[in-house]
Order: structure tokens, then sequence, then C-alpha cells
């Protein structure tokens, strides 16, 4: 196929920005639902 | 009525199924473009996201309207989920056409109305972004990044229909561009499954995004009352 590697690396780049994007917003969930147990707990609240 | 978390990561897998299914019929169900060749197959992606990408920036802007209109914190956060959807969106689109146009082209970029627009469409939702950062307090962001939202997205319109208004280098619209455009059966077919399962993935990143987004402002509710709670024992103890 000609020019395989253009088209592997434009799909390769996507999957990459989707994949970088979407942990990045994982992460700061993870870390936002961790200090909101904290809180609760602290606090005694039920939410 | 609200889905679980196991429905939801039911969801997060059958989008990773469908667009491994898209990138599959991409390579091995759509012909072989005449003119370009299989570096055309670029289009199915570059394309499907750019129009995704848009729909995001449209919908950050009623976002905005909505949040100017009501000033109600869930417009304000529907309006930055979707913006920087659209923004993560949107760089896909900007990488995928300079590694399609080089070889067909024989460069990776020109200035012309087309690529000139959608980078300033870049470059504004990246002002939004950092704009955002500029103030903490809620209404006052919530005020200037509507405002600056609304005026970002002139541009969105002016990006998309400049390949029907002027002559540019970037080639004009195959769906729906008018007598002399329109594709293939079975490509227009691999291009909508495309669409579908890009759309799906938008709507699970925005919903993850904006469920960042209330979550961050309960945590800093209940920061704030608990440091209020601290101020006033240590008040008490001062009276005591």
């Amino acid at each position: 196929m000609r020019n395989f590697w253009s088209i592997l690396s434009a799909y390769l780049a996507a999957w990459a920005i989707f994949f970088v994007y979407s942990a990045t917003v994982g992460r700061r969930l993870t870390r936002l639902e961790e200090e909101l147990r904290r809180l609760k707990s602290r606090t005694g609240r039920d939410e | 009525m609200m889905l679980g978390k196991a429905a939801w990561n039911l969801a997060w897998w059958a989008v990773a199924i469908g667009l491994g299914f898209a990138g599959y019929a991409i390579f091995f169900i759509a012909p072989r473009e005449l003119t370009m060749g299989s570096i055309q197959r670029i289009f199915y992606f570059h394309a499907a996201t750019g129009i995704s990408a848009y729909l995001c920036f449209f919908l950050s802007f009623l976002a905005s309207i909505g949040y100017l209109a009501s000033r109600q914190p869930r417009w304000d956060w529907m309006a930055v989920s979707t913006a920087e959807v659209g923004l993560a969106f949107d760089t896909v689109v900007l990488i995928t056409g300079p590694i399609w146009a080089k070889p067909v082209w024989g460069t990776w970029w020109v200035w012309d109305a087309r690529l000139t627009l959608a980078f300033i469409v870049e470059l504004l939702y990246i002002a939004y972004l950092l704009l955002r950062r500029l103030s903490t307090e809620m209404d006052r962001r919530g005020m200037i990044s509507a405002v600056f939202g609304i005026f970002a997205f002139l541009d969105v319109p002016l990006a998309y229909f400049s390949v029907r208004w002027w002559r540019t280098e970037h080639p004009g619209p195959v769906i729906a561009g008018g007598p002399n455009s329109g594709l293939d059966p079975r490509m227009w077919h691999v291009f909508a499954f495309t669409w579908l399962a890009l759309l799906a993935l938008m709507i699970l990143m925005i919903r993850d995004r904006y469920r960042l987004e209330a979550m961050r402002q309960t945590v800093s509710e209940w920061k704030a009352e608990e440091e209020l709670g601290v101020e006033m024992a240590e008040g008490k103890e001062v009276t005591q």
C-alpha cells in the first residue's frame, strides 16, 4: 500500500490524542473523587 | 433515568469496538480512491473528526448563550466541557490534515482560507481555556468565558463554509456539496459508520468532562463550608 506510513501515523496520532485526553480527564476525575471521599469522611455528610 | 457506572463502562467498550470496526472498514471495506490512492483513507477520520469538533463548538456556543441567559452553572460546565472536547477533536483534524496534504499537495501546509480559519479556530479555543484560568470567582469566570465563547464561535461557520465561498487549496465539500460532489455508496457507508462511532466517543468524553466540572464545584463548595466551620469553631474558642 502506497503511503502506508503516512496513513498509519495519521491514525496513530488521532488515537494518541483521544487516549491521552481521556486518560487526563480520567485521572482528574479519580483525584476529585478521592478528595470528595476525604471531605465526606471528615465532615460526616451523606452528600 | 441515570445510567450506572457499569452501563457507562459498557458504553466505553461499545465505542472502542465501534471505532475498531470503523478502522477495519476504512482499510478493508472502503474502496481505493482513484485519484489520490490509499492516502485518501485518512478522509474518513479527518472529515468525521472535523464535523464532530465543529458540532462541539456549536454546543459550546449554545451553552454560553444559556449561561448568559440563566446564570446557571450547569450551562458554564457544558460550555467548557464541549469546548475542551471540541479542541481535542480539532487537534486531530489539524494533525491528520497535513499528513494527508503532504503526498497529495506536495506540502504540509498552505495558508489558504480554510486552513488559516481552521487554525484560528484552534487558537481561539485554546485562548478560551486559558482565559478561564484567569479568574477563580465562578460567576465572573462564567460570564467572561460565555462572552468569549460566543465570540470564538463566529469563526467556526467561516471556517466551515470557506471551501464553498472561496477558491481554496483544500478541496470542496464531498458531502452535500452540489452536483459535482458525492461519495461512492461504500465510501459513504464507511464514513457514516466512522462518524457515528466518533460521535459516540464525543458524547462519552463530554459526559466525563462535565462530571469533572460538576465535581470540582462540589469539592470547592465543601471545602469552603469546611473552612467556614473551622473559622467559626476558632472564633468560638476565642470568645470563650
